[in-house]
């Protein structure tokens, strides 16, 4: 039952794993979800989605497999009352029953347009004086009309029910969780969390940390005398620096920029954090000031900074041709270089192992020649939260060695 | 199915949306472990000791934090402690039932009727902390090499995991749970939540304040959101000071139980000063 569902969930990339959708279907079976879309809507959820971050394709999803069953927002305390209470709950259905009603329902959905049921619903609410339960034509519960609830007509009008404060396909009709959704948005909380993942625990700093069996030994040994043994405890050592576009194209993502940074610099369980500035790119001198005043060597920072320093750039390494590949191709009037942009590239992926750029461009705008030629020496990720994760995963892993052209 | 009648309907100081009623009486009735998240001060925690509350169970309370070990929450073997009294030979030390003591989670398995078992904060602990408790929450038993025992759950606890997203949890411990995002709640919801903490608050000053809240709550960019608590908070600070419903559509009195962060704080008045009209003046 419902298996197209799970296909078009997985369609929609929510990773449903086979053993929540099975324990889904159970309760479903054990009856849990009450025969009421707002209960497979939210319980469904529960069981199918285990993250926030999902919410939003589940709706999706949730309105092309469900979509079409809505209820009306008309004032129906008088109908509802009528429902209160029904004398003859929804059967359960088999498989085959369920499927016949799907077949029913499409049927209906095709000789029905919603306007005219909406219209006759009106009528008949009009005309109608009493509670009915069962029976083909009023508004009732149970039964086979297509007005009222618990009843067996496939589509149709279903009429509260349940006092949910609203209903599931309004609610996934909203779309309310859009802002939760991993590809789109990078708030700091969460770029905090994905940075969670970069860690390499090493044991260094002070012994503080017991270490029993050490102690057991050590006591044993000296006749029973105790004798406390210390260890150092593991502590984070990733060291980071960040090496930041200034230039004029990186303008529009300012803001996303600046929330990488400001969740990197909150962060505490980094051993270091260092940020540093570029101007479009590499050359001589890199910047410690975001206005590229204060210069520093690009020799000194290598010097300054071995390899077990991981290093981040963040650009949408979208230049002029001239400018990566050109002696003097740097686009500051005043500057020279004597050494092409692409040579210092090189020169930093060789020093740092650990590197990877980050591009707040969208992938499809990676088709331009530097963007494309970058992508070769460093590995390039998105700058969105699923790509901040695949950026980290690279970080953490061994280093590959450069693509060769 | 739960007996609708017993169910969980929420408590009188506790105002559960219907979906997540419903999804705490499906996580009784199969007995699966919930997750709950949701921004701070939507009430995670204290939806367990509400539920708590509400069956009348017993709550075991395990909060983790950045040191815990998945193990302090089964048992502890205290050898120290033995190790200790083997040299002052003034205690029994043969029996080494003496020196291990159960941790929340083998109190919760150890109880003889079923309680409520909150585990608050799992997102503190290491990443592997959940990893850690997968086959101990899945068959709610666990072993004790040291007595060569299984401890065996006599009735499955009713387990309420809360995570403020810190860290991400691993996928296959969320498989074998059911989850639940609290969002935070609408003004209607809110209202109900004020009421229940200040039954006697006088209509007007409430939804007032309410409006100013959510205001203040959808300007751009804030470090840290206000929640339901820092309301609460003013509110009780609103009532204290005796101000009217009216001086608060007119400015906003001690912003600071709102905003805690300088930076919000300069941003909001930043704001509402750019926006004339509207009038902020800020009251200190």
């Amino acid at each position: 039952m419902f298996t197209n569902f799970y296909y078009i969930l997985r369609n929609k990339g929510v990773p449903v794993s086979v053993t929540e959708w099975v324990a889904f279907i159970e309760a479903l079976y054990e009856g849990h979800f009450q025969s009421s879309l707002n209960n497979l809507y939210y319980v469904g959820r529960a069981f199918l989605v285990k993250s926030e971050a999902y919410y939003d394709q589940f709706d999706l999803a949730f309105q092309e497999y469900f979509g079409g069953i809505k209820t009306e927002d008309v004032d129906l305390t008088k109908v509802l009352d009528w429902l209160d209470n029904p004398l003859n709950k929804l059967p359960r259905l088999s498989r085959e029953e369920i499927a016949e009603m799907q077949e029913k329902m499409e049927e209906f959905r095709k000789q029905h347009d919603m306007e005219e049921l909406m219209r006759q619903f009106r009528e008949r609410l009009k005309e109608q004086t009493e509670r009915h339960d069962g029976g083909a034509k009023w508004i009732g519960t149970g039964g086979k009309s297509p007005f009222g609830a618990y009843g067996t007509h496939p589509g149709g009008i279903r009429v509260g029910g349940e006092s949910w404060s609203q209903s599931a396909a309004k609610v996934a009709e909203e779309r309310r969780f859009k802002n939760y959704r991993n590809d789109i948005i990078l708030d700091v909380r969460q770029t905090k969390l994905a940075l969670k993942k970069l860690r390499e625990l090493k044991r260094e700093g002070a012994q503080e940390e017991l270490d029993i069996d050490e102690t057991i030994d050590k006591t044993a040994k000296e006749g029973g005398e105790i004798e406390l043994v210390f260890n150092r405890s593991r502590e984070n050592t990733v060291r980071i620096i960040l090496l930041m576009d200034t230039g004029g194209s990186m303008l529009p993502y300012t803001e996303l920029c600046e929330r990488l940074f400001s969740a990197a610099s909150q962060m505490e369980h980094f051993k270091e954090f260092k940020y540093y500035f570029f101007h479009n790119c590499i050359y001589q001198d890199i910047y410690e000031d975001i206005g590229n005043y204060k210069s520093m060597p690009t020799e000194k920072f290598l010097s300054n900074f071995d390899k077990r320093y991981k290093l981040v750039f963040v650009g949408d390494a979208r230049m002029a041709y001239s400018e990566l590949f050109d002696v003097n191709g740097c686009i500051d009037y005043f500057s020279t270089n004597d050494k092409p942009s692409i040579e210092w590239l090189i020169k930093m992926k060789e020093h740092f192992p650990h590197s990877v750029w980050l591009n707040p461009t969208h992938r499809n705008f990676w088709g331009h020649y530097t963007v494309d030629t970058i992508s070769k020496i460093f590995p390039m990720f998105e700058l969105t939260i699923d790509g901040l994760k695949d950026a980290i995963k690279a970080l953490t892993s061994r280093p590959k060695r450069m693509a060769q052209n | 199915m739960a007996n609708a009648a017993q169910g969980y309907k929420g408590s009188e100081d506790y105002i559960a949306s219907k979906p997540l009623m419903e999804i705490v009486n499906v996580s009784v009735a199969l007995a699966k472990p919930l997750v709950i998240k949701g921004e701070p001060g939507t009430g995670k925690t204290l939806l367990a000791h509400s539920i708590s509350r509400a069956l009348n169970k017993k709550l075991y309370i395990w909060n983790v934090k950045s040191s815990t070990k998945a193990k302090d929450g089964l048992y502890v073997y205290d050898t120290v402690q033995r190790l200790n009294d083997a040299r002052f030979k003034d205690k029994d030390i043969t029996d080494i039932r003496h020196y291990i003591k159960m941790g929340k989670l083998g109190q919760a398995f150890k109880s003889d009727v079923q309680v409520v078992l909150l585990i608050d904060e799992i997102d503190k602990a290491d990443v592997e902390f959940p990893n850690d408790l997968l086959n101990e929450l899945d068959e709610m038993t666990f072993h004790v090499p040291e007595l060569d025992e299984e401890v065996v759950a006599k009735h499955r606890p009713i387990v309420i995991i809360t995570s403020n997203s810190e860290k991400e949890l691993p996928d296959a411990f969320l498989r074998r749970c059911i989850f639940h995002y609290i969002e935070f709640p609408d003004e209607e919801m809110m209202e109900r939540i004020v009421k229940v903490h200040y039954p006697d608050i006088e209509a007007k000053l409430m939804k007032e304040a309410i409006k100013r809240f959510y205001w203040i709550r959808e300007v751009d960019g804030l470090r840290k959101k206000p929640s339901t608590s820092e309301l609460i908070d003013w509110i009780k600070a609103l009532t204290l000071g005796g101000i009217s419903a009216d001086k608060i559509s007119a400015e906003i009195p001690f912003l600071g139980t709102i905003l805690k962060n300088e930076l919000d704080t300069d941003r909001f008045v930043k704001m509402s000063q750019g926006h004339g009209s509207f009038g902020f003046k800020r009251r200190f």
